[in-house]
């Protein structure tokens, strides 16, 4: 060390420790901060010197004086630790306070997506009877005639086939059209599998009703579909039961009133109580014997029950849409306000 | 079907106090039982409160001075003195009765009547017209009643109107109740009163007593397949200026059909009450006998309605022994229709068979209140009882004579079936006692005869339609009320296939349409209906060009079937963007029709038992495959523009991107390549193959088509074959390998043709397996050369040691010289 010697009797040493401390607390920053540890705490600090001089005093005294310029040392870099920590929340506090921003901002740069409600309702009545059990039956939309009606009891000439205004596709003796339910999926499950058969079946349907605001000539159903020992009109009432809370609300009840298809006997309509007033939902009953028999099952050994509904009418009723024109022309607002998986 | 509550009650024997017309709610509640939908209930007295009376108009003073005639009217409405009202109207005169509302009456539209000043006279009360009443839009004038009633009785009873309407709909297997009677059947059945019927043997008794002359018109049934019973009655001398009695005029009214004639009123009137159709003909204008028969050789037929129809040979006609008169049980023809000057009557009934007139009605587009009711059924034993019925009305009202009958054919014999009453308990899931059910089945009026547990049971005449224990089953609970049924949930059991939950195809679909949601797209739902000039804009060829025609569709405009989802998502994109959204993405999934195979006819196949395995296949290979489809569109930006800064088009690169993790996801091994196919841009096509077959297609719509549609330029469309993917197996997991890699770059100079996917396989392939990754980092193509710089960092790594680099060396050249081999390219150093 070139540096000079320096005075080390006590008074000496308090006097260097109280300006470095001071120095030390005066600072502002931690840039000042580091000029004052140059001055007040490196090699070449008057501490520092004081130390180095310690070499200088008297071998009686070396231990008390070392012992006090210690201590010293100690108090001042005490008091820098303190200030660098200070100093150094200080400057991180500003920074992160200049670094706010506004959250509100808009910031979806991409589109945003949605499932068309009728899909969620869809997928929400699938989960519905597969947690039950059921299997999920589907079929083409372009039909055979004879799926869509002889097998459901419905012949050539019985007024039944006029109720429902089918599509026909040319040549019309093709004998196919476009399916007018998805009951021939049921025909086609039973003529695929035996007993037991527990399915339903969404998909497509088509007649030939104009678009308004309560029809469309496409539209959306489920049924369902039973066959097995010992079935009854029971089993179909608390079916039907459970799925009408499980679609409205747990405190929803259905009623059913006799009514007539040609595949089911006894026929039924089915109704749900809802804000106050019955609401038609759909047609359902026993599947007719002649059905069953038409697909090669034992009447004597089996019986089923079938029923079906139209998704959009219950779309309409559950979530308040007054106008079908919403539902099928594709206007990205409307499905937007049902996002991906709400109800 | 509109039944008047006061026709009603000529079947039913109400219980004392129990006023039909103050018991609608019961009377609707009670046919919704037993399974009529209520239509509506018309109730044309609803918006009326208050005194509403008969009046005679004694007096009419013609007020002059006035914009309009004013008439101040003196009437008689049976009290202690005259009454004098104001009146506007003038289509009345002394002697007339009229509706008079009295001061306190509240007419509909909340119209209080009150005595007042006008015209300087006192008008104490109001002369209505049937608008005034709500009861018509007649405003021409005031009602002038047509008979003789009561003064001061009450007007609502003098118009009918203190009479409501339930309109009911009637299913197609319960014909027997379109008929006043038939509806009152089951109105008292529900309700549990009595049931009135006619009284048929007094009817058929008190017509076989009147005095017989005359010629008679013969019938004879040349077709036992068209009907199986007929009866014509024979009448002359019918006063053409009889007029309909009002109470006839009124029901028919009430029922919704036009009175028009006596003769023809009545043969509408029988037919609403008893449910009978009936005919009757201009008997001078039938050549020889009367006949049921098919058309053969007759070519045309003008019906009543003035349409000439051409008829097929089974047509099952009425006719004569020269002409057509009649579509059987449809409609009559024009030309032996009872006109004006008509006095010689034959009146015909029969029991034509259904499927007959379901045919008629179908082959010439014809629906009738006649064709409705046999298709549904009728009563075989009503065609003589009806007939006698329309006879006695004819002779009473129209001072007819009666000449005699022709009949021809036999009833049907009675229908039994063999039941156990307890598989009716069985089928409902409730217990029925077996004196329940005997109960029930008697008051739908089945005999039943009890031989231990097997019931005979015959049904009425008029139920065709119960023979299985299903049908009595239907008719037990209904009965006893289908609220007696108990909720029960039945547990399922697995199928013998085994097969569970969702399968994979259904779950792939969940998958993709989730995905494309999360991806920002918006499903649509869109007609697959479109036509052949959009099908031309489009482009397509092949497969894609040959689809299916409707032969009814609602409109012309679109009687094809898609065969692409793209004109309806492109279609509904442009919408999208015309109602001011500035961008729209959006996708659908959905099946799409293609006419490529020859297809079987599967048609007149029995349903009596289970079809044959060869039957089975012809049904199913009767209809084309309809593969499902999931296409999306992305029109203008695929990232926003806003308060960041401009946003970014959707380009091709969008698409293969979408279109690859969407197929990423599903199967691990398909290959991208650039095609030309319709509707796309012809180079900017992205065809998706996997083991060589095309599972998507991805890239920008062929600007032509934009430009047509008004889509922005560059507008993507991609669609994927949803079950043309292979089903993936279960994926083999390769172990991470944490050995230190080693990064090498190469770059070439390739013709501009070479695909980077085809440099990239080779790559791979000369770099064998240590090679782990291949990454294009650069790309460029100098102005005006046919080559292109194509750059890759190749990653190396071996799973057991470091590799030298020696190794790394020997690697990438192996690497690069099958690429320079294969594709004339040059290495960049």
């Amino acid at each position: 060390m070139s540096a000079s010697p320096i005075s080390i009797d006590p008074a000496q040493i308090e006097l260097i420790k109280k300006s470095a401390v001071l120095a030390i607390s005066s600072a502002k920053s931690l840039e000042e901060l580091k000029e004052v540890k140059i001055s007040h705490v490196g090699d070449r600090s008057p501490i520092a010197r004081a130390n180095q001089s310690l070499g200088q005093v008297p071998i009686e005294e070396r231990a008390a004086t070392g012992k006090i310029i210690g201590t010293a040392r100690a108090n001042i870099n005490q008091a820098f630790d303190d200030k660098e920590r200070e100093l150094t929340l200080a400057r991180d506090t500003k920074a992160l306070v200049e670094e706010r921003v506004d959250v509100t901002l808009p910031t979806q740069r991409t589109h945003r997506g949605a499932l068309h409600p009728l899909t969620s309702l869809r997928f929400e009545i699938e989960d519905l009877f597969v947690g039950l059990g059921y299997q999920v039956a589907e079929g083409p939309e372009l039909e055979s005639g004879w799926l869509n009606f002889d097998a459901l009891n419905i012949p050539e000439d019985h007024p039944a086939r006029t109720m429902q205004d089918t599509f026909f596709i040319e040549p019309v003796d093709s004998g196919l059209v476009l399916r007018t339910h998805t009951s021939p999926v049921q025909i086609r499950t039973m003529l695929e599998n035996e007993p037991p058969i527990y399915v339903i079946c969404p998909g497509r349907t088509y007649r030939s009703d104009e678009l308004d605001a309560t029809h469309t000539p496409v539209f959306n159903q489920v049924e369902g579909l039973v066959v097995d020992k010992g079935i009854t009109m029971a089993d179909l009432k608390g079916t039907l039961d459970l799925f009408a809370a499980r679609i409205f609300g747990p405190d929803v009840t259905t009623r059913i009133r006799p009514s007539f298809f040609p595949f089911t006997e006894p026929s039924a309509e089915v109704d749900f109580f809802y804000n106050g007033r019955w609401i038609e939902w759909g047609g359902c009953g026993m599947v007719n014997p002649k059905v069953l028999e038409a697909c090669g099952i034992d009447t004597s050994v089996y019986t089923g029950f079938a029923f079906g509904m139209g998704l959009e009418r219950t779309l309409m009723v559950r979530n308040g849409i007054s106008d079908m024109h919403d539902i099928v022309e594709g206007d990205l607002r409307f499905s937007r306000q049902f996002g991906v998986g709400s109800k | 079907m509109k039944l008047p509550i006061s026709w009603l009650a000529d079947f039913i024997t109400f219980p004392k106090g129990f006023d039909p017309a103050k018991n609608v709610e019961k009377l609707v509640a009670a046919f919704v039982k037993v399974g009529f939908e209520v239509e509506d209930v018309i109730n044309p007295a609803s918006g009326i409160k208050g005194p509403l009376k008969v009046g005679t108009v004694l007096e009419i003073e013609e007020l002059t001075g006035h914009k309009k005639p004013i008439r101040f009217v003196a009437l008689d409405l049976g009290e202690k003195s005259n009454r004098y009202v104001i009146c506007g109207a003038t289509n009345f005169k002394v002697g007339d009765q009229v509706v008079v509302a009295l001061p306190g009456a509240v007419l509909p539209g909340n119209f209080a009547i009150s005595a007042r000043e006008t015209y300087g006279r006192l008008s104490n009360g109001m002369i209505c017209s049937a608008r005034e009443l709500g009861l018509g839009e007649d405003h021409n004038g005031i009602i002038v009643l047509d008979g003789k009633f009561k003064i001061g009785s009450d007007a609502l009873k003098a118009l009918g109107a203190d009479d409501p309407i339930i309109d009911i709909a009637v299913n197609p297997d319960r014909g027997y109740s379109m008929s006043v009677r038939g509806a009152a059947r089951e109105l008292a059945m529900s309700l549990g009163f009595k049931f009135k019927d006619i009284e048929s043997k007094a009817l058929l008794n008190k017509l076989a007593r009147v005095k017989k002359s005359g010629k008679i018109t013969q019938v004879e049934i040349l077709d036992k397949s068209g009907a199986d019973l007929i009866f014509l009655r024979s009448l002359s001398n019918l006063d053409p200026r009889a007029k309909t009695p009002t109470w006839m005029s009124r029901r028919l009214t009430q029922a919704g059909m036009r009175p028009i004639s006596l003769a023809v009123d009545v043969t509408n009137y029988v037919m609403l009450e008893l449910g009978q159709p009936l005919h009757a003909f201009d008997a001078e204008k039938i050549n020889g006998r009367l006949r049921v028969q098919r058309a053969n050789s007759f070519k045309s037929i003008t019906t009543l309605d003035k349409q000439v129809r051409k008829l097929t040979k089974d047509d099952l006609l009425i006719a004569d022994e020269k002409r057509p008169l009649a579509l059987a049980g449809t409609m009559g023809g024009l030309d032996s229709e009872v006109g004006d000057e008509t006095s010689k009557i034959a009146l015909e009934a029969a029991h034509f068979n259904p499927v007959a007139v379901a045919r008629n009605s179908r082959n010439h587009i014809l629906s009738s209140e006649a064709s409705r009711r046999f298709e549904r059924g009728v009563d075989p034993t009503l065609a003589e009882i009806a007939s006698a019925r329309a006879a006695l009305l004819l002779i009473e009202h129209g001072s007819a004579k009666y000449h005699g009958t022709s009949s021809k054919g036999t009833l049907p014999k009675a229908k039994f079936a063999t039941i156990n009453p307890s598989d009716i308990s069985q089928l409902i899931g409730t217990d029925y006692s077996s004196a329940e059910v005997a109960k029930a089945l008697a008051a739908i009026g089945c005999k039943v005869t009890k031989s231990g547990k097997r019931w005979r049971i015959t049904s009425p005449s008029w139920r065709g339609d119960l023979n299985h224990v299903s049908d009595f089953a239907e008719e037990v609970a209904r009965f006893y009320g289908y609220e007696r049924i108990p909720s029960r949930i039945p547990t399922p059991k697995i199928p013998k296939s085994g097969k569970t939950g969702l399968t994979p195809l259904q779950q792939r679909r969940r998958y993709l349409s989730l995905a494309l949601a999360n991806k920002g797209f918006t499903e649509v739902h869109n007609y697959p209906f479109v036509n052949q000039s959009q099908m031309d804009l489009f482009g397509f060829t092949g497969e894609r060009a040959k689809t299916f025609k409707i032969a009814n569709p609602i409109s012309d405009q679109n009687p094809l079937l898609r065969t692409h989802l793209s004109i309806g998502l492109l279609e509904t994109a442009a919408r999208n963007l015309s109602r001011g959204a500035k961008s729209a993405a959006l996708f659908e999934s959905g099946l799409v029709f293609r006419d490529v195979k020859k297809l079987e006819k599967a048609t007149g196949i029995s349903t009596a038992q289970r079809p044959t395995a060869n039957q089975i296949k012809k049904i199913y290979e009767s209809v084309p495959f309809q593969s499902l489809h999931i296409g999306g569109v992305v029109a203008g930006e695929i990232e926003l523009s806003g308060w960041w800064g401009k946003g970014r088009t959707a380009s091709w690169e969008d698409a293969v991107a979408i279109t690859g993790e969407l197929l990423g996801e599903i199967t691990s091994d398909f290959s991208v390549k650039n095609v030309e196919l319709a509707p796309w841009h012809p180079g900017r096509c992205a065809e998706f193959t996997v083991a060589g077959q095309p599972v998507a297609h991805a890239g920008e719509i062929h600007p032509r088509i934009c430009a047509s549609l008004g889509l922005p330029d560059r507008t993507i469309f991609f669609a994927l074959l949803v079950d043309a993917i292979p089903v993936q197996k279960a994926i083999q997991a390769q172990p991470v390998n944490t050995m230190p890699a080693a990064i090498q770059d190469v770059s070439f100079f390739v013709p501009a043709e070479v695909s980077a996917a085809e440099i990239t396989a080779v790559l791979r392939e000369g770099a064998g397996e240590l090679l782990e990754n291949v990454e294009l980092f650069d790309r460029f193509q100098r102005d005006g050369e046919n080559q292109i710089s194509l750059a890759f960092t190749l990653t190396f790594r071996a799973p057991d040691r470091t590799l030298t680099s020696d190794e790394v060396s020997k690697l990438r050249e192996q690497a690069t010289s099958s690429v320079v081999q294969r594709f004339k390219a040059t290495l960049r150093s």
